[in-house]
């Protein structure tokens, strides 16, 4: 089921004492998650990602715009009436009831025509109890449970209703980090079983990148940028998404263009044709460094991390942004670990410029981004 | 040594528990099987349940234990019952939550005395006014009832609504707060599930609020089995007269009232309401055993 957000935007009253008035969360709104896709809503806390995936489900009302399941608007649906199943981020299951308890739940509340017999009831939650995984588990409660048998219930719980949609909030944040990168593929494994579209809400890059069909970024209640994982990284619309994607993450200087060339703390380090003389954010990525012995950018060394696969170079340059700049090299390629500078050469296409004032990204001929929106 | 110190940061509540619980305990115990206890001089016959059968075969008591009764099985339902729609409806208004909260809970700071003389006063039929119930009863065509010193239906009836009256305020704090401490998070996943708000309340906010529940029905129980200071409140000290005796009363009666000077028959009475109240909070237990995920 493709969903569609048009010029959503939530508008929360103002409950301080001082301040009256109104809180915007999210604002105009307006992007389409393909059918059977997983995608992933990014953005950093309170940036309204939960109220969208609320708005979504139901749960809260849009102050203005619309939602489209396929060509259906459900703006005025109740959660029930859209087909949709979510996962809360505390899972919020039911402590008081059994493992298959609790997936039979949404089933029985079920009425009329599309109540299922009680036998069909049975045998559906044990099929989707099949999907997760957790069939060894169906007598226990929540609270006998580790954190991610208790994520696998809360999605059989979802799915049960066959829903056109599943919602994820924070699907992975209570698990701990080895537990987390396991969640992820399974998330990932049991969407792709179920072709279900899928939207799920997180603050970690790296998990959006990582299972992610497509990726939405947002900031302050507004869309920064949406596209394949790899094609936000490759082609950052701003500084914000730039820096939010990635790790380790982009290097930040300050620079300037003059007469085709980008100047690092006055040095030519590139060229780059169709810009303009102005002051401008340089964004590089850990892995657009080259070393170089006759390289344009002149850095002091402070110290080589060895990774193994990688050779991590910490060194600091006059014009970084963030304190340390942190290249990644191919281990192949030779570093001298004992001396005072270290040269680099710039991929271009590893290289973003953004604008000093709207940190919007500056097109440069021939690389990327040839219109930024 | 760690053994040594805990046992002597435990010494002062153990004494205290001592000396005034467990001491006192034993005591009316062994009390409860002295035969022909002289009070003035401390002298007795022999040992036995003589007591307990002058205290069984005692009228006063059996009525007592009948008013108790009849008391503990229709305010503790009642009460909780009231209390648990009470806060429902609390909990789910926005508006003025907080003035209904503080009206609701006023009795409980208030003197059960003062508030037993206003029933009094709101029942009682005398010779000069028939009281402020009696006239509202008279709007619907009802006789006059005299409710303190009628019928014994009738002054059960102030008895049981005094005392749901008393214990209720008590009640709905609890269960507001147990209410209120529900993570929202399971209302909103029955919401996105369709679930009704019968089937939310019955099969999810009350399964959640049910330690507290069990709570409030256990002490509900303790409590009415050993209601006296209510009884008194609207029918006077001697209430064997009235009979509207409770247990504690009759206990009472028997130390200190008008026929008092029997310390061995109150002691009787005693272990026989503690023997009861036991045996109704283990049932009360047992019953609400089967929460284990709690």
């Amino acid at each position: 089921m493709k969903i569609r957000l048009e010029n959503l935007t939530k508008r929360f009253p103002n409950r301080g004492k001082k301040a009256r008035g109104e809180m915007t969360a999210v604002e105009n709104l307006t992007f389409e998650i393909p059918d059977g896709t997983l995608v992933g809503l990014l953005g950093p806390s309170g940036c309204g990602k939960t109220t969208t995936l609320n708005m979504i489900c139901g749960l809260e009302k849009p102050t203005s715009g619309q939602i489209f399941f396929g060509e259906e608007d459900v703006t005025a649906l109740p959660p029930e009436l859209r087909g949709v199943g979510m996962v809360f981020q505390n899972y919020a299951l039911y402590p008081h009831l059994t493992v298959l308890q609790n997936i039979l739940f949404p089933l029985e509340n079920l009425k009329g025509e599309a109540r299922p017999s009680r036998e069909e009831m049975r045998r559906r939650a044990l099929e989707t109890a099949a999907l997760v995984q957790i069939e060894e588990l169906l007598d226990r409660r929540p609270k006998e449970l580790s954190g991610g048998q208790q994520q696998r219930v809360a999605i059989a719980r979802a799915l049960v209703k066959m829903p056109r949609v599943l919602l994820l909030d924070e699907p992975l944040s209570n698990l701990d980090a080895r537990l987390r990168l396991q969640t992820r593929e399974e998330i990932c494994k049991i969407q792709k079983k179920t072709g279900i579209t899928t939207l799920f809400v997180t603050h970690d890059q790296e998990e959006a990148m990582s299972i992610s069909d497509r990726i939405v970024v947002m900031k302050g209640g507004v869309l920064m940028q949406e596209g394949a994982p790899q094609q936000v990284y490759d082609d950052p619309a701003s500084l914000f998404v730039s820096k939010f994607l990635g790790t380790p993450p982009i290097n930040v200087f300050t620079g300037e263009v003059r007469q085709g060339k980008l100047l690092l703390d006055d040095q030519p380090v590139l060229d780059t044709p169709g810009v303009s003389d102005r002051a401008v954010w340089v964004g590089v990525r850990p892995e657009g460094f080259l070393p170089q012995a006759d390289g344009p950018v002149q850095c002091a060394l402070t110290r080589v991390e060895v990774l193994g696969r990688d050779v991590s170079i910490v060194c600091t340059h006059p014009a970084s942004q963030n304190g340390a700049v942190r290249a990644i090299i191919r281990s192949e390629q030779e570093v001298d670990a004992s001396a005072a500078q270290v040269r680099f050469a710039l991929r271009p296409d590893k290289v973003f410029l953004f604008d000093r004032d709207s940190e919007v990204r500056i097109p440069v001929a021939g690389t990327g981004r040839e219109a930024g929106q | 040594m760690n053994q040594k110190k805990a046992w002597l940061y435990l010494l002062p509540s153990l004494v205290l528990l001592g000396a005034f619980l467990v001491y006192p305990l034993i005591d009316v115990f062994i009390y409860s099987l002295e035969e022909g206890f002289n009070f003035a001089s401390q002298t007795y016959f022999g040992v036995g349940t003589y007591n307990y059968q002058y205290v069984l075969h005692d009228p006063y008591f059996l009525q007592a234990l009948k008013n108790t009764f009849i008391l503990v099985i229709i305010t503790v339902p009642v009460s909780t019952g009231l209390a648990l729609v009470i806060s429902t409806g609390l909990s789910s208004i926005r508006p003025l939550r907080q003035l209904y909260q503080t009206v609701y809970f006023l009795p409980y700071v208030t003197n059960t005395l003062a508030v037993g003389l206003v029933f009094m006063v709101l029942f009682q039929k005398t010779e000069y006014t028939d009281g402020l119930v009696n006239l509202v009863l008279a709007w619907f065509g009802q006789g006059p009832v005299d409710f303190i010193n009628g019928p014994y239906w009738a002054k059960m009836f102030v008895l049981c609504f005094y005392t749901v009256w008393v214990v209720m305020p008590f009640k709905i704090l609890v269960l507001t707060s147990a209410l209120a401490s529900v993570n929202p998070d399971y209302y909103k996943a029955a919401r996105v599930d369709g679930t009704s708000r019968l089937r939310t309340f019955t099969r999810i906010t009350l399964p959640m609020i049910a330690p507290m529940l069990v709570y409030l029905v256990i002490t509900g129980f303790i409590g009415a089995f050993k209601a006296y200071s209510d009884a008194v409140a609207l029918f006077g000290t001697d209430l064997n007269a009235a009979g509207m005796n409770t247990i504690v009363g009759y206990v009472y009666d028997m130390l200190y009232g008008s026929s008092g000077g029997y310390p061995s028959y109150a002691s009787a009475a005693a272990i026989l309401l503690f023997v009861i109240v036991l045996t109704i909070t283990c049932i009360n237990l047992l019953v609400s055993r089967r929460q284990h995920w709690t």
